[in-house]
């Protein structure tokens, strides 16, 4: 029992490595609260450390926490396998590019004396999202995905003096306790029906004959609302344009990316383990005839992608109209999972590299803009071109990418999720799909538009990004632009990271 | 204990539910609301301690205390952005609540 327990522990050292940390600025924050600035420093140490442990994992398969007691002894209640250190090694990253945009971001500057719980908390949330990628047990899904959104509710209101964040926190925190009620709600009916928590075991329990279709479709369905919330999938997704325009710039952006991601490695995991009993030698995998995921998730993500880019065309604010453009990526991506194969699980994890890189570019940019500005409005944005060339090139370059257009990676990146519709002979999908991009042009030249078109009506100073600034904005710009020429590595370092532990 | 069957106490937890539901759905006050919220979170715990007393197995109960905590951790969060929103407003009320629309 002991020798399994610390020899799980060698497994989940980053995790370790976030909760020290976590422990480590709260302190700090309590013993040194005269002067904080060394705060943000201090958690970059941390997520510099876990990327290096995370990177060590990487190309390790195996379980930990495998329960000793039970009569099931060979899954545990985590995997550490290359799909979840790619999600991970995703998470750190962004963790670490909103550090340096929180760095900028007047909004954060100004709270001066909560700098520490502001980190604390963020701590919390990858903490969350880590466990969540490996996790493979229904109790440690549910209480990693409520870390991470109890983290996130407060964060959402971090500036409580704002009218429009505390009503974004109130309306993020009601639906993200109903849907997590229902997924609860989904756990317990599917447990009562294996008599197990375990992903693995309930998968082979439920290919029996003795199951109960009906209610293991029901479960699944609630399940699905859950997972389906934190990746703000269209029924679920009236929370998203709120809370990323009345949340700090800075989390809006994390949100975006970070617990995306974490869902998104949540909702394939959960499917392929729980409920896929052979993958083919070409990446098919074949379900458990119990219930139709490819059917609900090809219907789910047209919708979401729709609704998204529908609902953006008459956005005036550019957070929110960058959160109906989130949600239309979310239907994207989802439509990579509704191939089930390994080639849509490829494309999965190509598009959330671009998309990382590409989302955050542009919240950076709608940053610097409204620290000088005070406003995100488009308007706003009248001229721009001219009085702050950087930004506007950096920004137009970001929504290029964001349409998917050459030459950006954002281009490959749909390549790849169209290749693998194709393949699976889902052409009317992937006919959708384009229509879809097509009309996610309109609102992002529609921007374009106003920075180089328009003449301002006000006289406004010159916008001049700090050398931080520049920096950052370099560091996303020459990845999105080397790899859409030059796309090999990310392919190849996605091909190698698609395993996930099998059954 | 096992004189009463099993569908008993599930009934009870899905009648539970659908109240919690409901009131989720048309009340009007936030803390009205939250108070749904837990009672979906305790019909699900309650079928949760059914299905692992019938079923012999531990790993259900130790859910249980699992999901207590965490709806003691979400009652608070929820309570403080409550109190945040009520000095900004000075109302609780979800339909006053509307600075965001689409």
């Amino acid at each position: 029992m002991i020798n399994e327990i610390l020899n799980s522990i060698t497994f989940i050292y980053p995790e370790l490595a976030v909760s020290i940390f976590l422990l480590i600025i709260v302190l700090v924050d309590l013993v040194f609260h005269k002067d904080k600035k060394y705060i943000p420093y201090i958690s970059l140490a941390g997520l510099v450390i876990t990327g290096i442990l995370v990177l060590n994992q990487i190309g390790i398969t195996h379980f930990a926490f495998v329960p000793q007691l039970s009569a099931v002894k060979k899954y545990g209640m985590m995997t550490i396998d290359p799909f979840g250190s790619y999600f991970k090694l995703l998470v750190v990253v962004t963790s670490i590019l909103i550090i340096f945009f929180t760095i900028a971001s007047e909004e954060v500057i100004d709270l001066k004396e909560r700098l520490g719980e502001f980190h604390a908390l963020i701590y919390g949330m990858i903490l969350g999202m880590l466990v969540m990628i490996s996790a493979s047990d229904l109790i440690l899904i549910y209480l990693s995905l409520e870390l991470l959104s109890l983290s996130s509710y407060v964060l959402a209101g971090f500036l409580k003096l704002r009218e429009r964040s505390s009503e974004a926190s109130l309306k993020y925190v009601i639906y993200g306790s109903v849907s997590s009620g229902l997924m609860l709600f989904g756990i317990s009916i599917i447990y009562g029906l294996t008599g197990s928590t375990n992903l693995y075991v309930i998968n082979s329990l439920i290919q029996g004959p003795q199951i109960n279709l009906f209610t293991l479709s029901f479960s699944s369905i609630l399940m699905f609302v859950g997972i389906g919330y934190k990746i703000s999938a269209a029924p679920f997704h009236f929370w998203t344009p709120d809370v990323y325009e009345g949340a700090p710039i800075s989390i809006t952006a994390y949100l975006s990316v970070a617990s995306k991601a974490a869902g998104f490695a949540l909702l394939i995991r959960f499917i392929q383990t729980g409920f896929t009993s052979f993958i083919s030698e070409d990446g098919y995998w074949t379900l458990i005839a119990v219930f139709d995921w490819q059917a609900l998730l090809i219907a789910i993500s047209i919708l979401t992608m729709t609704l998204g880019n529908f609902s953006a065309l008459w956005q005036d604010n550019l957070k929110r109209m960058l959160a109906y453009s989130s949600i239309a990526h979310a239907g994207y991506i989802l439509l990579g999972i509704a191939v089930l194969s390994n080639q849509g699980l490829i494309a999965v994890l190509i598009y959330f590299f671009v998309y990382m890189l590409m989302n955050i570019g542009a919240f950076y940019v709608v940053m610097l803009i409204s620290n000088k500005t005070g406003s995100e409005n488009i308007d706003d944005y009248d001229g721009l071109g001219a009085k702050a060339p950087f930004l506007g090139v950096a920004l137009a370059i970001f929504l290029i990418s964001l349409t998917g257009l050459p030459p950006t990676a954002g281009f490959i990146a749909k390549l790849y999720l169209f290749i693998a519709l194709i393949d699976a002979n889902m052409i009317v999908v992937a006919i959708i799909a384009l229509l879809n991009t097509v009309v996610s042009l309109y609102y992002y030249v529609r921007v374009l538009k106003h920075m180089y078109l328009t003449k301002s009506e006000r006289e406004q100073e010159n916008i001049t990004p700090s050398i931080g600034s520049l920096v950052y904005l370099l560091v996303l710009l020459i990845p999105i632009l080397f790899f859409g020429i030059y796309f090999t590595p990310i392919v190849e370092f996605a091909r190698s990271c698609v395993s996930l532990l099998g059954i | 204990m096992n004189t009463i069957p099993m569908e008993y106490y599930l009934l009870i937890s899905a009648f539970m539910f659908s109240v919690g539901v409901t009131g989720v759905l048309i009340r009007r006050n936030a803390i009205v609301v939250f108070m749904c919220i837990e009672l979906m979170l305790n019909s699900a715990n309650l079928a949760l301690v059914t299905f692992s007393s019938f079923l012999g197995d531990p790993a259900g109960q130790v859910f249980v205390f699992f999901v207590m905590t965490v709806a003691a951790a979400e009652a608070a969060v929820g309570l403080a952005i409550i109190i945040a929103i009520f000095r900004n407003k000075l109302t609780v009320n979800i339909d006053e609540i509307n600075i965001f629309k689409w």
